[in-house]
């Protein structure tokens, strides 16, 4: 299961609307091991298109490095479809190397650039093998202590 | 001649868990037939097979010092003793049907 806050569920649709109809992609780190989304990075998709998203070489070393100074891992690996379902597809699936992330899919097919209800979905994929996951969408900010 | 060399989670299972090792060689080339040597199959998980050719696989990226190899030489690029070779597969994926070469 993927737990994750509010405000980060709100920021990663909000990102996939604007990039709309360019697949939108990003990460969310978390402390090593803790399965906890707390660091919200949007990513800027390298390859510009509606049907493929790859983070830039550069920025990807940099995010890595960022995570390793932090003791953080990806946690949340999301990207957008933009004309299909919010369902990974044989390239996602083949090219997911992150075994301990939750990847996260959203699709902007049925609002595009406008308000409205979006498909926002989570996986597992380990060995090719997709597994969908529940999302429970927390209202407080999970990484602040409770007042 | 040792160089730190950083292995990302999805090929820690060749290096007994190991999140970097040491490995040797000249250029790029052989460091990777060292690491392939001490942890067998992880060469095939980075090269494949181009053109008769082998060459780093399309969706793995390999830095030295913080510089993509692709822009200084790939397969070719030297290597000194100290420097850091960080290896990190893309980040990539959308929902082209196109199924492409996986380090699989």
């Amino acid at each position: 299961m993927l737990t994750i806050d509010q405000t980060t569920y709100d920021a990663i649709v909000a990102h996939a609307k604007r990039d709309h109809p360019d697949e939108a992609c990003g990460i969310v780190a978390g402390p090593e091991g803790s399965d906890r989304p707390t660091r919200f990075v949007e990513m800027v998709n390298a390859a510009g298109s509606p049907t493929f998203y790859e983070f830039d070489s550069t920025e990807l070393l940099a995010l890595y490095k960022e995570m390793w100074d932090n003791d953080e891992e990806p946690v949340v690996v999301y990207h957008s479809h933009t004309a299909t379902e919010a369902y990974p597809s044989r390239t996602d699936i083949g090219l997911a190397s992150e075994p301990n992330a939750h990847y996260v899919l959203v699709s902007t097919r049925e609002h595009g650039n406008n308000d409205g209800p979006v498909e926002f979905r989570s996986y597992r994929i380990i060995d090719g093998e997709v597994t969908e996951e529940e999302v429970t969408v927390t209202t407080t900010d999970t990484t602040s202590p409770t007042s | 001649m040792a160089i730190e060399v950083r292995i990302p989670t999805i090929l820690r299972t060749y290096t007994n868990g190991e999140k970097a090792v040491n490995a040797e060689g000249a250029n790029l080339s052989a460091l990777i037939d060292d690491l392939d040597a001490n942890h067998p199959g992880i060469g095939e998980r980075l090269l494949e097979d181009k053109d008769g050719k082998s060459d780093l696989r399309r969706f793995v990226n390999v830095y030295i010092n913080d510089e993509d190899v692709r822009f200084i030489g790939g397969l070719e690029a030297a290597l000194s003793d100290g420097d850091q070779v960080v290896v990190l597969p893309a980040v990539a994926g959308g929902a082209s049907s196109w199924a492409p070469s996986v380090a699989r």
